[in-house]
């Protein structure tokens, strides 16, 4: 483990953080040396872990609370190439009421959309767009030439500073996989950064940044260490497993594997960062068990909207029905929540 | 709320139909002991739950005749194929009747339900599934051809795998052909008799395996029995060594699986996370009442502190508690006894300048419990690195070199288990090598298949159990002579057999072509075995 820096430092920018953490450049070279001096994962005994977390029993209060608090941490996500305003307007009436039926549903923390969508969901949410610590919606965009990532800087750059004027607050960025397989870990580093630089609004204030490592293409648990390591020191607010778009998607090891990073990275610089498993999760049963190893991992205060969120669709509706079951007594069925 | 404050998720209670009184069970029936019965209770209430039959010398002698007949009468003369019939019928019968197996040992034990359900009832299937195929196929098990049952095996099992050790003990011995008595330890009968009841409904002919209850001296009076042809034991060494005196100049086969102080050796390199949770399923999984426990942690020095600490935040996260509920980690320990020993050598680990720290847990009013502790600063003179405590209780050792790791891993009159912690292929091949350890676990720890052998050098005790070779402890080669003949009389006996109990007492010697039966004599012996296959299963009561 690298020499623990104390918390609360003057180190404002991400940039001056990183170069403390690595003592020294940005380039391939002090990269590798830092991200490869990171001790491995074991993978079955991080799938052994992350079975035993599973097994954890919710039941009666516990159970109400965790589906409550898995609403209130979900991106509300539609992104399909068919996507229309319609579509988006439909999205959002769902995250501003999901439940007709039960006022008392709690929302959605944002809905994430594709950039050009972004002026839709906007204007959809109205008063309700806001950050949703203190209750409202967040739009979260993707960019960067999601979900491959293939495109020149420019165009990342330039997708990114639009979704942002067009009023997202979140940007979920992917990284260039085929860069970090091939070992430029610089250029993922410097990538990172420049699209950071681009959340910025002329305010001065900036869009949360979350990083998508897709680790369905990293393949190893040590590539999903590395390149959460990669996507903090560069500046990342969050990091994300997966678009969504390839396979496997988000899974329980490797969310806990990017937990125990941000956990190490809070104990070394008092930083918290976020976490986000996107893809796969769609039943309650499931979501529970990420809850479980949010909290028995980097901790409690880690589930909260701004540490920690669920990026799914179908995922909404499965805890409705958990939720309606446990007012009713009784399982209702498909047709008794909305299809979006 | 504190969504970490878990709301209860108790295991139901209902599914168990216990008895008020239980017996022994000696041929088939539950009878009344002639011992002054005794009370098992629930270590982690201290409430009442059965009324146990002890069982005295005219029982224990009872309960070895009838071994004896079923041996001569029945198993020994039941074809492979139909022992494996039996065998497959418990595993199922286990696995039909797990969850209240499960509810049953956390209950009487003290463990955590996650672990019963997850790991002690699975294994015990597994291990009957395991020997049920070994049942037909006696002659790949590396004594040659149709090596012959031993007889009448006396089994003396601990508490802290009431279950599992039971079947670690029974299956092995059935499928090769003997037949059992059994005894569970005092704390924690309670699973072998409704193991018992499985055997009865599995229509198991009577006798061939009998359970007696009672406390050491019942197991004393077992172990020396002029009737027992073999003597399998697992639990402390002291008991262990004086099974070895009892036995000494008699032609009893014996294994034991004793104490240990394994040494679980993390390198710098090691896969940090998972190497935490390796150290505490190493010592922490069944409140550390494992004899393999990796009790003794080797810390290379320079990872030690970010090693410590990283320990401590973890323990923080354990949850010791009612054991029937399913999300604890840590359940009761055991005993009254076995509590106190914790706290002696506890208090010497203090008072010989070790640092210790305890996972902050709210120690229930009522049982036995001992939170999560762990002792640094302890060196390698000191009684806690020494001493198998047996509890949830890991002293915390450094070394410098893989040399020293070794040589300080090694310095322990045990010698059962070991760990090692490290991302380098070779050095883990090179480590486990020189270390004098039956088990030696690579990047995982206290992980258990039938199909692999376990035991322990020097203290830890010799014999091994599980795969081929915990089976062939339960075997000898053909006899060259007369063999047929030492089948159908009693099983036992005869200058032959004799002379064979010391030459195959080592496992690891079996293979040797020496001790295969010749061709010729093969041959001689075939009518004899032809006969034995030929006969049926008996039906329940058809021995008697």
């Amino acid at each position: 483990m690298p020499a623990p820096i104390s918390a609360g430092t003057s180190l404002v920018t991400a940039r001056e953080r990183a170069l403390a953490v690595l003592g020294g450049e940005s380039d391939d070279a002090t990269l590798r040396r830092y991200l490869h001096g990171i001790a491995g994962v074991d993978a079955v005994g991080l799938e052994q872990r992350a079975a035993a977390l599973g097994t954890r029993s919710i039941k009666t209060t516990s159970k109400k609370w965790a589906l409550d608090r898995i609403i209130s941490l979900i991106d509300l996500t539609t992104l399909e190439g068919a996507d229309t305003p319609g579509k988006v307007r439909s999205l959002v009436a769902k995250a501003l009421n999901a439940d007709p039926a039960d006022a008392t549903t709690p929302r959605v923390a944002a809905v994430c959309v594709y950039g050009d969508m972004v002026p839709s969901a906007v204007d959809a949410l109205g008063a309700a767009h806001g950050d949703p610590d203190d209750g409202g919606i967040a739009v979260a965009a993707v960019a960067t030439a999601f979900p491959s990532g293939r495109a020149s800087l420019d165009i990342k750059l330039a997708d990114t500073a639009e979704a942002v004027a067009a009023g997202a607050d979140e940007i979920d960025m992917v990284i260039d996989r085929g860069a970090f397989l091939a070992g430029r870990y610089g250029l993922v580093f410097d990538q990172i950064a420049a699209v950071k630089e681009a959340c910025r609004r002329p305010d001065g204030t900036s869009a949360s940044l979350k990083v998508i490592l897709e680790t369905g293409e990293l393949m190893t648990y040590d590539n999903v260490r590395r390149a959460s390591w990669l996507s903090i020191l560069a500046g990342g607010d969050f990091i994300k497993t997966s678009t969504g778009k390839v396979q496997p998607a988000a899974t329980l090891p490797v969310t806990l594997l990017m937990l125990e990073v941000v956990r190490d990275w809070h104990l070394m610089t008092g930083q918290r960062i976020g976490v986000k498993p996107a893809g796969g999760i769609r039943a309650s049963k499931d979501a529970i068990k990420y809850l479980v190893t949010v909290a028995e991992t980097a901790g409690e205060e880690w589930l909260q909207p701004h540490l920690f969120r669920f990026g799914a669709s179908s995922l909404l509706n499965d805890v409705l029905l958990q939720r309606q079951k446990i007012t009713s007594g009784h399982y209702s069925g498909a047709d008794y929540v909305t299809i979006d | 709320m504190s969504f970490l404050e878990y709301a209860p998720a108790p295991e139901s209670r209902a599914i168990l139909s216990l008895r008020d009184r239980y017996g022994l069970f000696i041929d088939g029936e539950f009878v009344d002991g002639r011992g002054t019965p005794f009370q098992t209770i629930s270590p982690a209430t201290e409430e009442h739950i059965a009324t146990i039959a002890n069982a005295n010398e005219a029982d224990v002698a009872d309960a070895v005749a009838a071994a004896r007949r079923a041996y001569d009468r029945t198993w020994s003369r039941m074809s492979g194929r139909d022992r494996g019939k039996y065998l497959f019928r418990i595993a199922r019968l286990v696995q039909e009747r797990s969850r209240e197996l499960a509810v049953a040992e956390s209950l009487d034990n003290g463990k955590p339900i996650k672990e019963s359900r997850d790991v002690d009832v699975p294994l015990v299937a597994a291990w009957f599934f395991y020997y049920a195929g070994w049942a037909d196929k006696l002659d790949h098990a590396g004594l040659g051809g149709d090596p012959r049952s031993l007889g009448v095996a006396a089994q003396v099992i601990p508490w802290n795998f009431p279950l599992l050790m039971l079947a670690w003990k029974i299956a092995p011995a059935l499928a090769a052909g003997n037949t059992v008595v059994l005894k569970p330890a005092e704390t924690t009968p309670l699973t072998a008799l409704i193991f018992a009841e499985i055997l009865q409904q599995a229509e198991l002919p009577p006798g061939v395996v009998n359970i007696i209850t009672g406390a050491g001296d019942t197991g004393a009076a077992l172990v020396a029995h002029d009737g027992v042809d073999k003597v399998a034991f697992t639990g402390s060494t002291a008991v262990g060594r004086a099974i070895a005196k009892q036995i000494a100049g008699t032609d009893k086969r014996v294994t034991l699986e004793l104490g240990g102080k394994a040494a679980n050796i993390v390198f710098d390199d090691a896969p940090m996370d998972q190497a935490i949770e390796g150290i505490v399923n190493g010592i922490f999984f069944n409140q550390g009442h494992v004899c393999c426990a990796g009790s003794r942690l080797l810390v290379q020095e320079n990872i030690h502190d970010e090693v410590v600490e990283r320990l401590k935040l973890r323990l923080a996260t354990l949850r010791l508690g009612d054991p029937l509920d399913k999300n604890t980690d840590i359940g009761a320990i055991n005993s009254k006894e076995q509590l106190e020993r914790i706290h002696e050598l506890s208090e010497i680990g203090v008072a010989e300048g070790a640092d210790r720290w305890s996972a902050p847990c709210e120690i229930p009013e009522n049982g036995f419990w001992y939170a999560p502790t762990i002792f640094t600063n302890v060196q390698t003179s000191s009684r806690i690195a020494r001493d198998e405590i047996f509890g949830p209780v890991l002293s915390v050792l450094t070394f410098r070199t893989p040399a020293e790791a070794i040589a300080k891993a090694n310095n322990t009159p045990y010698g059962l288990s070991a760990g090692i912690w490290t991302d380098k292929g070779s050095r883990i091949l090179a480590v486990a090598d020189q270390l004098r350890a039956g088990v030696v676990w690579a990047n995982t720890f206290n992980r258990f298949d039938p199909a692999s052998p376990f035991g322990g050098y020097k203290e830890s005790g010799y014999g091994r159990e599980g795969g081929r070779h915990g089976l062939a402890a339960y075997l000898a080669p053909a006899a060259t002579v007369g063999r047929g003949g030492a089948q159908f009389s009693t099983g036992r006996g005869g200058a032959q057999r004799r002379l064979e109990t010391g030459a195959a007492a080592a496992p690891a010697d079996l293979d040797t072509a020496s001790e295969r039966p010749t061709r010729s004599t093969e041959t001689a012996a075939k009518p004899a075995r032809r006969t034995r296959r030929t006969a049926k299963p008996a039906k329940k009561g058809a021995a008697k």
